[in-house]
């Protein structure tokens, strides 16, 4: 073997080392611009707290899955307004709410995909929502407070609706700890009522 | 404000969506007008059917009263509020009936003229030479939880009178030349807006706190006097929700106006998960008031720096790089060149990326 073939397949060496480093350079950097395939977990919520039940239980499947969570604030907009227009007010609450579940969410590795969705009811934000998103299932706490979050008409209504495994949390005895929006991922004792079942 | 601007068709779709939202929705009584795409909306709709009353050998259709009452919706949808009813009916006037409806628990949505406003009516007369002779007292109107104006531009009204949306046909040319005049309709706009104005005024129960000295005043005015406007540079990513959020709120801050662009490589195809996380970034710029720009352009640089030209934008938020990788680590860094290629006095912040910090800490 000469010096020169040597060198050749030095070369070639050295051509299919550097191809292989940019190939693989390229596919990471379109891998990581590469939006999630839809594998998705909806939290809807209302109000300027979430019970951090329903949040962990959310985050826990969403790590289990590798699926994004998708956290949906879900706004009013009173009658004489039009149903989109902007609502600075309602968003004022959301985005603290979407910062700290966001906050929760990336300290487990979850992926997170937040939205804020409007409607003349709670309800019909959700439906909107429904027919606006595709998700793989939505997790949603049942309460008994009233005017805190969902009823249990708009849970059956949620079961016969959602395109989608519906998982709902039966509240419990210890079930009184709130994300809430006084601080990133705070928890705050709610007084009041709470579901024995 | 006046027939034809949709008032009926605003008040079905109102009752859908409650229905939608689980309410169980009726309709008492509606007038399509022989207007076929509000015939279309009540589709889907349960109508409580109409009795018939015969006045002079004349077959009438009016509400049913009684059959409302015994079908007890949560909502009932009954149009024309102002109408008088037929003699031999429970009451003289349909929003008497509204009354009974309301007292029995039920909810209502309903629809009126502006003209038909009692205090309005002789103001009205005066502006347009036209005096409609049912009308409603304004007490009723103020019992109202919402009022609902139904706004349409003269224009737009006039234009969908003469593609016959309003009126058929043959009664088109008279109710342009009489009553739909372009001078009358600004009129009845006018009285329609003040008069809304005057029942969110008298509805409004918070107090706006007093202005405060007139140093407070100006230095409240300040950011505004200066004419800040953000753009927040965002991908079809969900990472770039959290970019939007921060963005939103230093607008807020400011009082001022908020952009979001993205600048799309030519060619790029607009479909699948980028399609959808277009739509995500459109739709919370609706809620938030922002405005969503797509701008194409081979350049980032280029692409934002026109549109800081073009909107006058002060300030430019946009998110953390990854760590380049490669020949890119030899490459001016994205905020260095966007001061360059963008006017003076452009600021720039960057966002964190939660996500990368996370991953270095690992």
């Amino acid at each position: 073997m000469t010096a020169e073939h040597v060198l050749i397949a030095v070369a070639l060496i050295a051509g299919l080392a550097g191809g292989y480093l940019f190939a693989r350079s390229r596919w990471r950097g379109r891998r990581s611009e590469r939006p999630q395939a839809i594998h998705q977990i909806l939290l809807p919520f209302t109000g300027t707290a979430i019970s951090r039940r329903s949040l962990d239980a959310a985050l826990r499947l969403a790590h289990a899955e590798d699926a994004t969570l998708m956290p949906a604030y879900l706004a009013t907009v009173p009658k004489q307004l039009p149903l989109d227009c902007s609502i600075p007010a309602e968003a004022a609450k959301a985005m603290p709410m979407l910062e700290a579940i966001e906050q929760r969410a990336t300290a487990q590795g979850v992926n997170i995909d937040s939205r804020i969705e409007r409607g003349r009811s709670y309800r019909h934000a959700l439906a909107r929502l429904l027919d606006r998103e595709r998700f793989d299932r939505v997790v949603v706490p049942a309460t008994a407070e009233v005017g805190a979050g969902f009823s249990g008409d708009d849970l059956v209504w949620l079961l016969e609706k959602a395109p989608a495994e519906v998982l709902i949390l039966r509240p419990a005895p210890g079930d009184n700890l709130f994300v809430t929006t006084t601080g990133s991922s705070h928890t705050k004792r709610r007084s009041g009522t709470r579901e024995t079942q | 404000m006046a027939a034809g601007v949709g008032k009926t068709y605003r008040m079905l779709q109102e009752g859908h969506a409650e229905q939608e939202a689980g309410r169980d929705v009726a309709i008492g009584y509606m007038e399509p007008h022989k207007r076929p795409e509000t015939s279309v909306l009540a589709e889907g709709l349960e109508t409580v059917p109409r009795r018939r009353v015969t006045y002079r050998d004349t077959d009438l259709e009016e509400m049913d009263l009684p059959a409302l009452l015994a079908r007890a919706p949560e909502l009932a949808l009954i149009d024309e509020l102002a109408h008088t009813n037929a003699p031999g009916a429970e009451h003289e006037k349909r929003y008497e009936d509204v009354r009974d409806v309301l007292a029995a628990g039920i909810d209502v949505f309903s629809t009126v003229n502006v003209q038909h406003l009692e205090s309005l009516n002789d103001q009205v007369a005066e502006l347009t030479g036209t005096r409609v002779r049912e009308t409603i007292p304004d007490a009723v109107l103020g019992k109202a939880d919402e009022v609902v104006l139904i706004d349409l531009t003269p224009e737009a009204l006039v234009q969908r009178l003469r593609a016959g949306k309003v009126y058929p046909g043959e009664s088109i040319e008279a109710a342009l030349r009489n009553f739909f005049t372009v001078e009358n309709l600004l009129a009845l706009r006018e009285v329609a807006l003040r008069q809304v104005a005057h029942e969110v005024e008298a509805k409004r129960l918070v107090i706006e706190e007093p202005l405060g000295t007139r140093e407070e005043r100006v230095a409240a005015e300040v950011p505004k006097a200066i004419g800040e406007r953000l753009l927040a540079l965002v991908r079809p990513q969900p990472s770039s929700q959290r970019l939007v959020r921060r963005a939103w709120r230093s607008a807020q801050r400011l009082g001022t106006g908020l952009d979001l662009l993205w600048v799309k490589p030519p060619g790029q195809p607009i479909e699948g998960e980028v399609e959808r996380q277009v739509t995500a970034l459109r739709h919370l710029a609706s809620v938030l008031g922002a405005t969503f720009l797509i701008e194409e352009s081979d350049s980032l640089v280029d692409g934002a720096a026109q549109v800081v030209r073009e909107r006058g934008i002060t300030y430019i938020m946009v998110g953390e790089s990854e760590q380049p990788r490669g020949l890119a680590r030899l490459r001016e860094p994205l905020p260095q060149r966007l001061m360059r290629a963008t006017p003076a006095g452009v600021d720039v912040r960057i966002v964190a990326h939660r996500g990368f910090k996370d991953r270095e800490a690992e």
